[in-house]
């Protein structure tokens, strides 16, 4: 267990060390602070049903730098490694395999949530100086929360089997942008098809990041979403786990 | 320390490592040596745990490289060629990071960190930041990276490649004083380098070992093929030379002129010598002689004649 922290650490400060991680948080604030002006000026405009935490979390402007920022959050962890050949150096060190691919997985999902921290001063600020609340209830700020934190552990996954697979960063982000982005499409399927009755309507509303996002940020917890960003997390993770192994016994 | 039996590596339909049995004990420095290609870095990723192999088994301090891997790790210091570091890190940061990795417990990784440095003399660099040294610096860090966790063996992979001819020296001055608490495997193009540093060499070609033995012992072995030289003033070249062919077990006698001087290159059956006869026939003959000699055979001869495919 000590040397998964020590690589965690490792891989916590690799990813500050590069110029790239400023860069992103930059305009990763300016976006969802942009997102937020968005929200409170749709307040503004008079009576409506939504609150400030639905409004936040429905918007183009939400899941625009939300699908995009994966790819660049994970495509260094596999492949800088493999490139730079520092992986053997890593891979003769005594630590386990699966060590390595959840220490690099668990560095990501760090940065990710550093990523989406700030947002939470938002609804402080916004409730402070508005005196409104931010959400109706509590569970509709857990609900979103972990709704963010579900979608995450999915896509960094997704994110980390990419960049496994190549020794090139920039393939890396192209392949996890490419399948994060069709699977977030497929899921955008669910408002075009009839929900009941189709079966392709019901199969895209379970897997749909937009529908589940819908809910959640309503405080409406449903298990099912959860298992399946859970489960399928873990698959692309052994996955990962897998190919990691198979390209350094092939090298 | 080492221990290898029938280890193979097949990649697809090639075979880079090929069915390999060798040995190293305890406080050895034993040379890998053979040409681009021949499976030196191969066997090394093997023995060092990241690569499996298609078959056969190896043993390192009597762990299994494979089955055991974790245990067998921690045993081992591995450099590979061209010395990958992370250039993001400082070169004390970057140590403590490995030396904990293997191992090296909390208490005293200040103690250990400080001791490598000194020992890899990194002292005046320690705060610098990894990818702004020099090729030097580099594989010093390296050399100090695999020893950080005081393993039993290391094993460097062409530690001094592209290096300058000042560094190579230090590096090899370095690798000198190690041979006292850490067994050695290394591999290297440079021939001086394995009879200045090993105390046994082995000759890998075309994944298969060739030779293996002490650099003097492989050099007296093809010693006894070597050449003899022979200079004397004689009357006439052509009868000379085949007068010192009918001597007992001359094989063949070829002549040059230097000056007023012939220059005879005798080659003797094996496993004879000679230049005694040699000298006796001169002196019947009342020529005068410069030199009947033999030139040490380097390990240069020895390395080109195994590697390409005479048999030794």
């Amino acid at each position: 267990m000590r040397r998964f922290f020590i690589l965690l650490s490792r891989e916590i400060s690799s990813a500050f060390h590069q110029p790239l991680a400023y860069v992103v948080l930059f305009f990763f604030l300016i976006v969802t602070g942009f997102n937020f002006q968005a929200g409170v000026t749709l307040l503004n405009t008079g009576p409506g049903t939504v609150t400030m935490v639905q409004a936040f979390f429905n918007t183009v402007y939400f899941w625009f730098p939300f699908v995009l920022v994966f790819p660049l959050i994970t495509m260094r962890v596999f492949a800088e490694e493999a490139k730079m050949g520092t992986i053997e150096t890593l891979m003769t060190a005594p630590v386990r395999d699966t060590q390595v691919v959840f220490a690099k997985y668990g560095g990501c999902l760090f940065f990710y949530i550093i990523l989406w921290a700030p947002s939470l001063l938002y609804f402080v600020a916004f409730q402070k100086i508005t005196g409104v609340n931010a959400a109706g209830a509590v569970g509709s700020y857990t609900g979103a929360y972990a709704m963010l934190l579900l979608m995450g552990l999915l896509f960094t996954a997704i994110g980390c089997l990419a960049s496994a697979l190549t020794d090139n960063q920039i393939v890396a982000a192209i392949i996890s942008f490419a399948a994060i982005l069709g699977f977030f499409f497929l899921g955008l399927l669910s408002f075009l098809l009839p929900s009941t009755g189709s079966f392709l309507g019901e199969l895209t509303y379970y897997f749909s990041p937009v529908e589940h996002m819908v809910d959640f940020s309503q405080g409406l917890f449903d298990t099912r979403p959860i298992v399946f960003y859970v489960s399928s997390t873990l698959l692309v993770l052994f996955a990962t786990f897998h190919i990691f192994q198979y390209r350094r016994w092939k090298s | 320390m080492i221990k290898v039996e029938k280890l193979t590596k097949r990649f697809g339909g090639f075979t880079a490592v090929d069915g390999i049995d060798f040995e190293v004990n305890k406080g050895e420095i034993v040379g890998f040596l053979g040409p681009n290609g021949a499976g030196k870095s191969t066997t090394m990723r093997m023995l060092s745990g990241f690569l499996p192999p298609t078959s056969g088994r190896a043993q390192v301090a009597n762990f299994d490289v494979f089955k055991d891997s974790l245990r067998a790790r921690e045993h081992i210091g591995y450099m590979p060629e061209n010395v990958p570091l992370y250039t993001d890190m400082r070169v004390n940061e970057f140590l403590r990071y490995r030396a904990a990795l293997k191992g090296v417990p909390s208490r005293r990784l200040k103690e250990r960190v400080g001791d490598v440095l000194e020992l890899c003399a990194l002292k005046d660099v320690e705060k610098k930041l990894i990818g702004q040294l020099s090729k030097g610096y580099r594989q010093r860090v390296g050399l100090a990276d695999a020893m950080s966790h005081e393993p039993d063996l290391l094993i460097l992979d062409e530690p001094t490649i592209g290096l300058d001819p000042n560094q190579i020296r230090l590096v090899r001055e370095l690798i000198r004083n190690l041979r006292r608490h850490h067994t050695i495997l290394l591999s290297t193009h440079i021939l001086p380098e394995v009879e200045m540093l090993c105390s046994r060499v082995i000759i890998i070609n075309r994944g298969r070992i060739e030779a293996l033995d002490t650099p003097q012992n492989l050099r007296a072995h093809l010693g006894q093929r070597g050449h003899i030289l022979f200079d004397a003033i004689v009357p006439d070249a052509r009868i000379a030379a085949s007068n010192l062919r009918l001597l007992e077990s001359v094989q063949s006698v070829s002549h040059r002129a230097d000056g007023e001087w012939t220059i005879f290159t005798i080659q003797a059956a094996p496993d004879h010598d000679p230049r005694e006869s040699l000298y006796r026939h001169a002196v019947e003959n009342k020529w005068r002689v410069r030199e009947i000699s033999r030139p040490p055979v380097s390990l240069e001869q020895v390395f080109a004649q195994v590697t390409s495919g005479e048999e030794a």
